[in-house]
């Protein structure tokens, strides 16, 4: 039995195992690989569908953040804060919020409700405009939310708004290569977003001062916005006529008044204060008109 | 007193000779420097998530180092059998309960320190800035809500069996009322009755152990300090309930067989 035949044998038999074994591991560990590229990446594949759910609260942490702590929980009165401020005030997201923002809280419930008071943020505040201590000198705090922006992107990455939110904040740090850097990751993720692209285009407009990159990328926005089905266009007017408006000034600062008057045009036609865009088209329009009258000649009568 | 004192002076001892807060001290040090090390967008001023993170696990920490050392001293002394010989001496009950009380209060109250020394030099590390009286707040109002957890565990291991159980039953308790005690009231106004009455009841009665908790977020987000009378409210509030829990215990100590 202990000849050395026998160890020879279950030697081979061992590799033989080992072998078929190997081979068998192979293509699943491929799989494996090629599923864990295709999701993008190593959270995807841990939580699957749930790390969208990890990458909204941590969106929420990142206003909260915003707000210095002062946020309602689920007991609370949320009106206010149903869009994200933080995103709300980069402009190019369509608010929800109504109510009074500074008063969530409602009155004191009771005795223990207003001591507790005196020990938890208890006033509104945003990052950008000071925080806590209104000091404007601080406002560069703002930088305080952006590990939970950038946990939420690696957590779902085909959120669009934390790409849009977090290239805002990083440009408003003067950040430009990291928020050039972030949006190209979310063009990546979502090669359809007219919201990235939008966002790309006010990067090269107004950091890079790129006219010529920024038109670009505001027309293909454009293209996209356009591809979209009717209701999906209704339902973001608001982003139409940020990049309309854009390019329309994008237009007029380089001289190209009629181009101008189109985009201001075509955003008047999303915009809810048409108005207002009116005034524009008629200051480009006397621009226009003072153009090509003829010069006024000095000539004495 | 003497013998209230020379008791504590034994459950230090023991402390340090246990591997519970070094464990837990290595730990939390160790996840805030991995944290630490995450580059966000290049940016190293960035400290908010730091310290919120380390804050959350030195109060985790403080919990754990609290019930487990507090929970095991009766049982360990009865199993061990020393508890007769310890009574036999010129030593009440009460002053023993009492002598284990200030024993785990003191012993948490030096484990705090070393935590709260790391989470000043890890902020002050990004912020450059020392909030000195800001920090002493959070860490005195965290060992006042520490004697309530203590006071509870005690009168735990003299009520349960095991102290695997109270402590279970302990940090379930204290994690509930860290959660949701705050807003007991808003629950209850959108239940029925009786449940409604029971549910108010219980928010009266329950120790507010959240609101130091939730005073994390002032540290946190460099809120101004707290009006000093409300800091002194807030701990006579809490010494009141680790009181009535104290009495409770020696209560229940009085009437119990010692072997």
């Amino acid at each position: 039995m202990n000849s050395p035949r026998t160890f020879f044998l279950l030697l081979l038999a061992l590799l033989v195992f080992c072998f078929g074994f190997a081979a068998d591991l192979q293509p699943r560990f491929q799989a494996l690989e090629n599923s864990r590229h295709q999701s993008g990446n190593f959270f995807n594949l841990l939580l699957g569908d749930s790390s969208k759910m990890f990458a909204n609260s941590f969106f929420v942490k990142a206003d909260e953040y915003y707000h210095s702590g002062y946020y309602p929980t689920i007991f609370d009165n949320n009106e206010a804060f149903e869009t994200p401020h933080m995103a709300e005030d980069t402009g190019a997201v369509d608010s929800k919020n109504h109510g009074d923002e500074a008063s969530f809280m409602g009155p004191p419930r009771d005795w223990i409700d207003a001591f507790g008071r005196h020990f938890i943020p208890n006033r509104h505040t945003h990052l950008d405009e000071g925080g806590p201590t209104d000091d404007l000198s601080t406002s560069d705090k703002v930088e305080e939310i952006l590990p939970w922006l950038k946990l939420s992107a690696e957590l779902d990455p085909d959120n669009i708004q934390t790409y849009t939110v977090t290239a805002y904040w990083l440009r408003r740090m003067h950040k430009d290569k990291e928020a050039n850097r972030v949006l190209l990751e979310g063009l990546w993720n979502n090669p359809d977003s007219y919201e990235i692209l939008f966002e790309l285009g006010r990067l090269y407009y107004e950091s890079y001062h790129d006219t010529v990159r920024a038109r670009n990328v505001w027309e293909q926005a454009v293209r996209k916005y356009l591809a979209l089905d009717q209701q999906t266009q209704k339902d973001n007017k608001l982003i139409f006529e940020q990049i309309t408006t854009h390019l329309g000034q994008l237009e007029q600062d380089a001289g190209n008044l009629p181009q101008a008057m189109n985009w201001f045009h075509a955003a008047q036609k999303a915009s809810e204060t048409p108005g207002l865009i009116q005034q524009q088209i008629d200051a480009i329009q006397k621009k226009i008109a003072a153009q090509t009258s003829p010069a006024p000649t000095n000539s004495i009568p | 007193m003497k013998n209230i004192f020379a008791v504590a002076g034994v459950v230090i001892k023991e402390l340090y000779r246990r591997k519970d807060f070094y464990v837990l001290f290595i730990l939390t040090v160790l996840i805030c420097l991995i944290m630490a090390s995450v580059n966000i967008f290049n940016d190293k001023q960035i400290v908010r998530y730091l310290k919120e993170i380390c804050l959350l696990l030195i109060w985790f920490s403080s919990l754990v180092i609290a019930i487990t050392t507090t929970a095991r001293q009766i049982p360990a002394e009865r199993e061990q059998r020393t508890l007769l010989p310890l009574l036999a001496k010129p030593l009440t009950r009460t002053q023993l309960i009492f002598g284990k009380f200030l024993g785990c209060w003191l012993a948490c109250g030096l484990v705090l320190v070393c935590f709260y020394i790391f989470f000043g030099a890890l902020a002050a590390s990004r912020e450059h800035a020392w909030p000195l009286l800001n920090y002493f707040q959070a860490a005195f109002l965290h060992w006042m809500t520490l004697s309530v957890v203590i006071a509870l565990s005690l009168l735990g291991s003299l009520v349960f069996a095991a102290p695997s159980s109270n402590s279970t039953i302990c940090f379930v308790i204290v994690a509930t009322i860290m959660c949701v005690g705050r807003y007991l009231d808003t629950i209850a106004v959108t239940m029925a009755e009786p449940f409604r009455s029971i549910l108010y009841v219980f928010y009266f009665a329950i120790p507010h152990v959240e609101i130091p908790f939730e005073m994390r977020n002032l540290i946190v987000h460099d809120w101004p300090l707290i009006e000093w009378k409300f800091i002194g409210l807030d701990a006579l509030y809490l010494l009141a309930y680790a009181a009535a829990f104290l009495v409770a215990a020696c209560l229940v100590f009085r009437r119990k067989p010692v072997n």
